[in-house]
């Protein structure tokens, strides 16, 4: 046992677990954005929808669990890579200039991360833990987005999101040791492609939503 | 005649590793844009002596790019705008008349600054010490063709060994992280059949130590790769993290 500690607490090993969650996330965002898009079939698709979810029962329970405990570790694991890495160089340049590596998204990382932490508490306690009063789901969600505050919050986390997954899911790949000069491009592409459709696929609920 | 700049220097004026350090402005007048980034230092500080002020301190030694030793931050930028290039290589004609230069050692927990621009890069003799060797009995030269190599394989290994161990990959990371140098070292032993008895030991102990030394980590930001001098790429990053996976996974201890 003392080995996989001593790994997974190393510099490597700290990446290795925000890599192997991260890419459980970007799975995981696969699936919610599809059943999401059944907005766009009306209100009954979405609500029987919502509804075969919440039938499975024990299965997703233990599914919302194990996003759970992958949420903790790539938080916890998140954060103390960022406070270590701001220890690694107390005394900084008076002039620091990108040299050509560094983008957008990648300077981004812990910010975006930091403010989708907030954003998914928000987005919890409004969809999952509230109180519907006997509406169903998509009266819910309508509601909700004829507010104009909530579709700009929205929108924001969901660009966020987009950059975060496209520093995130070449890196996770790279992390994970699988940079070769034949799929590294490939898979670049894909990441960047994905991160765009999760911030225009999950954006344009919102926007529907609220002229519709 | 060669063309003549006047150059206005900012530079980091520290008189030891624990005193308190400042930005000092020079002028430097009528350097040729001929000289290196070095002798344009050496012009300065010869005027700085006969006016009976201190020299500034830099690293240097062979001045043809290939020892590692020398290295400062100019403008934001190890080694200066000009890519693939150590600070010596760097010539004045890549600045205009006029310029303003901000001139900063290398920031990190890991390296101590020793006087002004002097860097103690220690820290990398402690982490070749710990695992960038192979262990070779003495005796008489082994039969060449024995182990036979790939001509890919050794050009892969070979860039992987170009590291010059100058810290400009520390320098530049946000994170001053020294995967780069440590992937590279890890990379050259590990692509060669020579290499690979110690391989699994060897990535686990230099991964400790330079966590241990209090680097930090990579977070994939590619700034080392692009100031790296001799243009050692990231793909030796992913190298170590697959070794090291390798290691903890597969090996008995």
């Amino acid at each position: 046992m003392n080995w996989i500690i001593r790994t997974l607490t190393c510099s490597v090993g700290k990446k290795l677990i925000m890599a192997v969650t991260g890419l459980s996330f970007c799975l995981f965002l696969v699936s919610h954005l599809a059943g999401n898009l059944t907005i766009f079939k009306g209100q009954k698709a979405f609500v029987s929808y919502a509804e075969s979810l919440h039938s499975l029962g024990a299965l997703i329970l233990m599914a919302e669990l194990g996003l759970l405990v992958l949420a903790i570790f790539h938080i916890c694991f998140g954060i103390w890579l960022f406070v270590g890495n701001l220890g690694a160089r107390p005394v900084g340049y008076a002039v620091k200039k990108n040299a050509g590596g560094r983008t957008l998204s990648s300077a981004i990382m812990p910010y975006t991360g930091l403010f989708l932490l907030v954003f998914i508490i928000i987005h919890l306690l409004t969809f999952h833990f509230a109180d519907r009063g006997g509406k169903d789901v998509y009266n819910l969600v309508h509601t909700t987005f004829t507010k104009p505050g909530y579709v700009i919050f929205y929108l924001i986390a969901m660009i966020a999101a987009a950059f975060h997954v496209k520093h995130g899911f070449w890196s996770a790949f790279q992390t994970i040791g699988a940079n070769h000069p034949k799929y590294m491009p490939v898979i670049k592409t894909v990441g960047l492609v994905f991160s765009l459709l999760v911030g225009f696929g999950f954006g344009c609920l919102p926007i529907y939503l609220s002229l519709s | 005649m060669s063309k003549t700049i006047n150059l206005t220097l900012k530079v980091w004026r520290q008189p030891g590793s624990e005193a308190k350090g400042a930005f000092e402005t020079y002028g430097a007048k009528d350097i040729s844009t001929d000289m290196s980034f070095l002798e344009m230092l050496d012009v300065v500080n010869e005027r700085l002596s006969v006016e009976g002020k201190d020299p500034i301190a830099f690293d240097h030694d062979c001045r043809e790019g290939i020892c590692g030793m020398c290295g400062s931050v100019v403008n934001g930028v190890p080694h200066g705008p000009q890519k693939a290039t150590t600070l010596c290589q760097l010539h004045m004609r890549h600045f205009a008349d006029g310029d303003t230069l901000v001139i900063e050692p290398w920031r990190s927990r890991a390296f101590k600054v020793i006087k002004d621009l002097a860097v103690d890069r220690s820290a990398f003799d402690q982490l070749i010490q710990t695992g960038g060797y192979i262990s070779a009995n003495t005796g008489a030269v082994p039969e060449a063709n024995a182990i036979l190599i790939s001509q890919e394989t050794a050009e892969l290994a070979m860039d992987a060994a170009a590291c010059i161990g100058c810290g400009a990959c520390v320098a530049a990371c946000p994170n001053a992280s020294a995967m780069l140098f440590v992937g590279a070292k890890v990379s050259q032993l590990a692509l060669l059949p020579q290499g690979r008895p110690e391989a699994a030991k060897r990535v686990q102990a230099m991964v400790r130590k330079m966590d241990e030394l209090g680097f930090g980590a990579c977070s994939n930001e590619a700034e080392c790769e692009a100031v790296c001098p001799k243009e050692i790429s990231i793909t030796n990053i992913a190298r170590l993290n697959r070794e090291l996976i390798k290691a903890a996974f597969g090996s008995p201890f």
